[in-house]
């Protein structure tokens, strides 16, 4: 990857529009003028079984039946549907491409219809953890997961993503320890060699058969991290830290050929957009369905996609939940598309005010802020490699933070300024090759057996 | 001679040395084994354990107190069982089958173990038969199950089940982010944790009282 950023110039990092746009589905065209919605959802209590098969596809059938006709009835111009496979559904394949079989043949009648423009996004659910440790690229659980990637094409998905969890097994030890050496291990070290096995494999499918390979996301550590942190379990700035961290993790994504847009709960997607010009589907106040944030507004400021997560298919005072997302999500692009169809200096306007209704309040906001996303990325892509970006993205968030806290440019509670000094201190014993961090990690006893060093090639 | 509160104010700053010192000290000068567990290390945990309730400190603090208090421990429980002494509680935590998720079963466990109980980790996708094994061979007084996803919420209930078929009599707590009290009351669980901190709160109330 170039060490230039796509998007250098704050003016042109803009909601909407993306250096490379995807064209997918049904005339879809992301990042080339207009947000669009993509709506997810996911089963209320029930259990997944061959007893109750019939019922869960009926469940899937009145979502989107649901969504579907909603989106019509606003008149959506474009529309992207996600369909995140539970874990029973990536462990036998034919399930998961059964419902995206669905899906896609509802989104086709759609199209054919009422001419509403969509694209199915096939997500997988990342099941190698079920083997503890974890075998990352052989065994039962790398076999389904491989299963329904190469069913996906046939089945009717446009687009396929992964939640990848290569790295876990360490990473959540760091997150309740505020261990950023671990955390950068986890993520630059054991995930980026996870994402560079996995996204050559999903890489390589998707070019044989025409489906987008669209991203992936470091939910499972930098979104772990901002719910605990809401939880007041850790400090707001640890877990704004772990999200530039995670940056270069999900960069492999991309460079092993991911096109975007990226995951919508890749919060880290901003830094995505400027450093590779891909779209980027984000969330924030839209997917309070699922879980609380502090970057509910900033999270839309350059977006291209906008998303609520998930939702369960219970009954709300005016519709199922996933048709109630459907429509929130609509009108917030119609205003966005609204804005950018009277030109840049409104979306530039409306932009900012989605950034700075939430960037002063909240450390994990502020890394979100478009300018600072613009000058830690210049900071990160000038390093080599997966691991001295993402000790890159440490240091140059926790100066960022500790210098625009000082200047009152974003507020850190008293109690949070001493863990930025103890992240400092823990980064200046860092070593600046990745050969040296993983002799030291490899010999914490507390790490010993939790992973499996030759599954991430080490 | 060795001062509790200078063991209890160890925990709290997380100083492993001193409160294995203190422990130590103690134990030679005669003070009774209950006493040091009680006025030294559960004391310097309440404390922690109140300022993480304030908001005041994060987990990683309550853990490094843990760790101090774990490493007194070592000195102590030999000397306790000699007296008689029984921990807290046992318990045992997993999380319910077809679900991987673990940080929160993980914190509750971090949590109890901070707060005297002894504690079986029955780990992650666990069936209902392996609870009822694991509790067995554990003798656990508290289980304590953790879902995540809507879609295991009903594995909970199959396990609660199979506990009470079994004849298992231990308390049973549940917790997870799509859990309720009244999805508790409907499977019928001893009681529902809405998160780490409470879980120990709850843990107390159905083994100690």
């Amino acid at each position: 990857m170039a060490n230039t950023l796509k998007i250098n110039k704050i003016e042109n990092f803009l909601y909407g529009k993306a250096p490379s746009v995807v064209r997918c589905g049904r005339e879809v065209e992301i990042g080339a003028g207009q947000v669009i919605p993509e709506i997810n959802f996911t089963l209320p209590m029930m259990t997944i079984d061959d007893k109750n098969w019939c019922e869960v596809i009926k469940q899937y059938e009145e979502i989107i039946d649901g969504v579907l006709k909603r989106a019509v009835r606003l008149e959506v111009p474009q529309l992207l549907v996600e369909f995140e496979t539970l874990p029973e559904m990536t462990n036998r394949p034919q399930w998961g491409l059964e419902i995206t079989r669905l899906l896609a043949d509802k989104m086709d009648r759609c199209y054919r219809d009422y001419g509403l423009k969509s694209a199915l996004r096939l997500t997988i659910n990342d099941v190698r953890e079920f083997n503890r440790p974890p075998l990352m690229r052989s065994g039962k659980y790398w076999g389904n997961l491989c299963g329904i990637l190469e069913g996906s094409a046939e089945a009717g998905a446009d687009l396929i993503a992964i939640e990848s969890t290569g790295g876990k097994e360490i990473g959540d030890e760091a997150l309740v320890n505020c261990d950023v050496g671990a955390s950068i291990f986890a993520l630059g070290v054991l995930g980026a060699r996870d994402m560079e096995f996995l996204w050559n494999h999903i890489t390589d499918y998707c070019n044989r058969t025409g489906v987008v390979p669209s991203g992936d996301s470091a939910c499972g550590f930098a979104n772990t991290a901002m719910v605990l942190a809401e939880q007041n379990m850790i400090p707001r700035v640890f877990a704004a830290i772990v999200r530039v961290i995670s940056v270069p993790r999900s960069l492999v994504a991309i460079r092993q050929g991911a096109k975007g847009p990226t995951k919508d709960c890749a919060y880290e997607g901003p830094y995505l957009k400027a450093i590779a010009g891909v779209p980027i589907s984000m969330e924030g106040k839209s997917a309070a369905c699922a879980h609380l944030s502090p970057v509910g507004n900033v999270s839309q400021a350059v977006c291209d996609c906008w998303s609520n997560e998930s939702t369960q298919n219970i009954r709300m005072l005016s519709a199922n939940a996933p048709t109630v997302s459907m429509e929130q999500l609509a009108y917030d692009c119609r205003l966005m598309n609204v804005a950018a169809s009277e030109g840049i200096e409104s979306i530039i306007r409306l932009r900012d005010w989605l950034s700075e209704s939430d960037s002063p309040l909240d450390p994990q906001a502020y890394v979100l802020k478009p300018e600072i996303v613009l000058e830690i990325s210049e900071r990160i892509i000038a390093q080599d490699n997966p691991y001295e970006q993402s000790l890159e993205a440490a240091r140059s968030a926790t100066e960022v933070l500790k210098r625009d806290s000082r200047e009152g440019k974003v507020k850190i509670k008293e109690n949070e300024l001493k863990w930025l000094d103890m992240i400092e201190q823990q980064l200046e014993t860092l070593p600046e090759d990745e050969e040296q961090l993983i002799e030291q990690m490899l010999q914490r006893p507390e790490f010993r057996g939790k992973f499996l060093p030759a599954e991430y090639g080490i | 001679m060795a001062d509790m509160k200078d063991l209890a104010d160890a925990i709290i700053k997380g100083d492993m040395k001193t409160a294995v010192e203190v422990t130590k000290k103690a134990l030679d000068e005669g003070v009774e084994p209950q006493k040091v567990l009680n006025d030294g290390l559960v004391a310097g945990m309440g404390v922690i354990g109140k300022r993480f309730k304030a908001n005041e400190v994060y987990i990683p603090e309550v853990l490094i107190a843990a760790r101090a208090m774990k490493s007194a421990m070592e000195v102590l429980e030999p000397k306790l069982t000699e007296a008689g002494v029984e921990p807290v509680g046992k318990a045992l935590i997993g999380t319910v089958q077809g679900d991987l998720h673990d940080i929160g079963k993980n914190l509750v466990i971090m949590m109890l173990k901070g707060n005297g109980f002894e504690v079986v980790d029955a780990g992650v996708d666990v069936s209902p038969d392996a609870f009822v094994e694991k509790a067995r061979s554990s003798g656990a007084k508290l289980i304590g199950l953790s879902a995540l996803l809507t879609t295991t919420m009903p594995a909970m209930e199959k396990t609660i089940q199979a506990l009470r078929n079994a004849g298992v009599e231990a308390k049973i707590m549940i917790g997870g982010a799509p859990i309720t009290q009244a999805y508790s009351d409907k499977i019928q669980a001893d009681g529902y944790a809405p998160d780490a901190a409470s879980a120990v709160d709850l843990a107390m109330d159905l083994v100690v009282a």
